[in-house]
């Protein structure tokens, strides 16, 4: 609706031309009829304001989906989102602990066979070598013969562990699919809170704007702390950082132009 | 370098530790303890002789920052060779380390050459 044809329609705007007819005549008790009249069209007019802004303010509390105050539902309703947010992130660091031990006991697991089949092969070698240069008498070949066929059903029967334990390392990192679901549902409850909140400031504005409620703000001082140095844990965007090092070659030439 | 020194791993996340644990062992140190946090690493440390401290910085308690300058700070540790392996990266913080007295730094995520290249620098000094 454009201005005019809102001033058109506007009772206000009526009762206004009224009164101001009213008063250029004389017609003073007229006149304080239409201006009681321009006053009870005020209080309406504000009270439908303030009654629509009320719902929309009570709609976007609603969904602001925090509230833990639906008392008496199943369990399920009455944790909070933002609770359940938590206990997903904590499943996403159980399931990332899981992951990260079961990865290297099978790697501990591994390592010794891995080292054992190595460490005979290198014992062998100088002997087959001797075979090949034709050095070796029979009955040390007869020697040989069985410990390389001890070393070979060792080498099939270990390299079988070694196969199983890599394939279970392939597995634990199933936890990749689930972590990743679990983060993005956490991700879209973030950004629907920080609208929800857009929301709520928008709408309480509006509510201060009808209703000409000012408020006292106090004045934010912006206090310099100095540079950030407390912990933060891992940087993400170093390469947009200027306070922060991409790498350790970066660490290494910081530290050795401070004379490490 | 002595194979058989007594090494302190401090890091809140009990995987850490133990990459760690293993990377030392592949390197041939096998005297390890734990802690997982700087207020449970300083009475080990004062009660026993370490002979080098590889901490975290960021940890629940007592922060590995803190408790190097614990270290330095007290008669009997302040000689101690401590390294940070931290996912702290700023420089600010790097510098504040330097400042506070430790003996490398190396960031997170960090390779099994970086560890060993910074284990080795530091005891070339201390051994020279």
């Amino acid at each position: 609706m454009s201005m005019t044809e809102r001033a058109h329609h506007d009772p206000m705007v009526e009762y206004a031309k009224a009164l101001l007819t009213q008063l250029e005549s004389g017609d003073a008790v007229e006149a304080m009829h239409t201006i009681a009249s321009l006053h009870k069209a005020r209080d309406q007019y504000l009270f439908q304001e303030v009654g629509k802004l009320t719902r929309s303010l009570h709609e976007s509390i609603k969904n602001f989906s925090i509230d833990t105050s639906r008392a008496g539902s199943a369990t399920q309703d009455e944790m909070s989102r933002m609770q359940d947010a938590s206990q997903r992130l904590n499943y996403v660091i159980e399931k990332t602990e899981n992951a990260a031990n079961k990865t290297m006991d099978m790697v501990e697991s591994t390592i010794p066979v891995s080292s054992q089949l190595g460490g005979r092969a290198r014992e062998l070698k100088p002997e087959w070598q001797r075979l090949m240069r034709r050095e070796m008498k029979p009955e040390e070949f007869r020697l040989l013969s069985k410990e390389m066929d001890q070393f070979l059903d060792m080498t099939v029967r270990e390299t079988s562990v070694i196969d199983s334990n890599l394939s279970n390392i392939m597995l634990a990192q199933d936890f990749q699919d689930l972590t990743g679901q679990v983060i993005k549902r956490v991700i879209q409850l973030v950004q629907e809170v920080e609208e929800s909140l857009v929301n709520l400031v928008r709408m309480a504005g509006a509510i201060d704007q009808i209703t000409g409620t000012k408020h006292e703000v106090p004045e934010m001082k912006v206090e310099d702390t100095g540079p950030n140095i407390g912990p933060e844990g891992p940087i993400i965007n170093p390469e947009k950082r200027l306070d922060a090092v991409t790498g350790q070659d970066y660490v290494d030439a910081l530290l050795s132009s401070l004379g490490f | 370098m002595n194979k058989n020194m007594k090494i302190l791993i401090v890091d809140d996340f009990s995987t850490m530790r133990r990459i760690i644990k293993n990377l030392l062992r592949d390197l041939g140190f096998t005297n390890t303890q734990e802690a997982d946090d700087g207020s449970s690493a300083l009475p080990l440390l004062k009660a026993s002789d370490f002979d080098f401290l590889i901490t975290d910085w960021n940890m629940p308690g007592m922060t590995g920052i803190d408790l190097l300058k614990a270290v330095r700070s007290d008669d009997k540790l302040k000689s101690l060779p401590v390294l940070m392996v931290t996912a702290e990266a700023k420089r600010e913080q790097i510098i504040e380390a330097a400042q506070a007295g430790v003996n490398g730094y190396v960031v997170k995520p960090f390779t099994a050459q970086a560890l060993k290249e910074k284990i080795e620098k530091i005891f070339e000094r201390v051994d020279a």
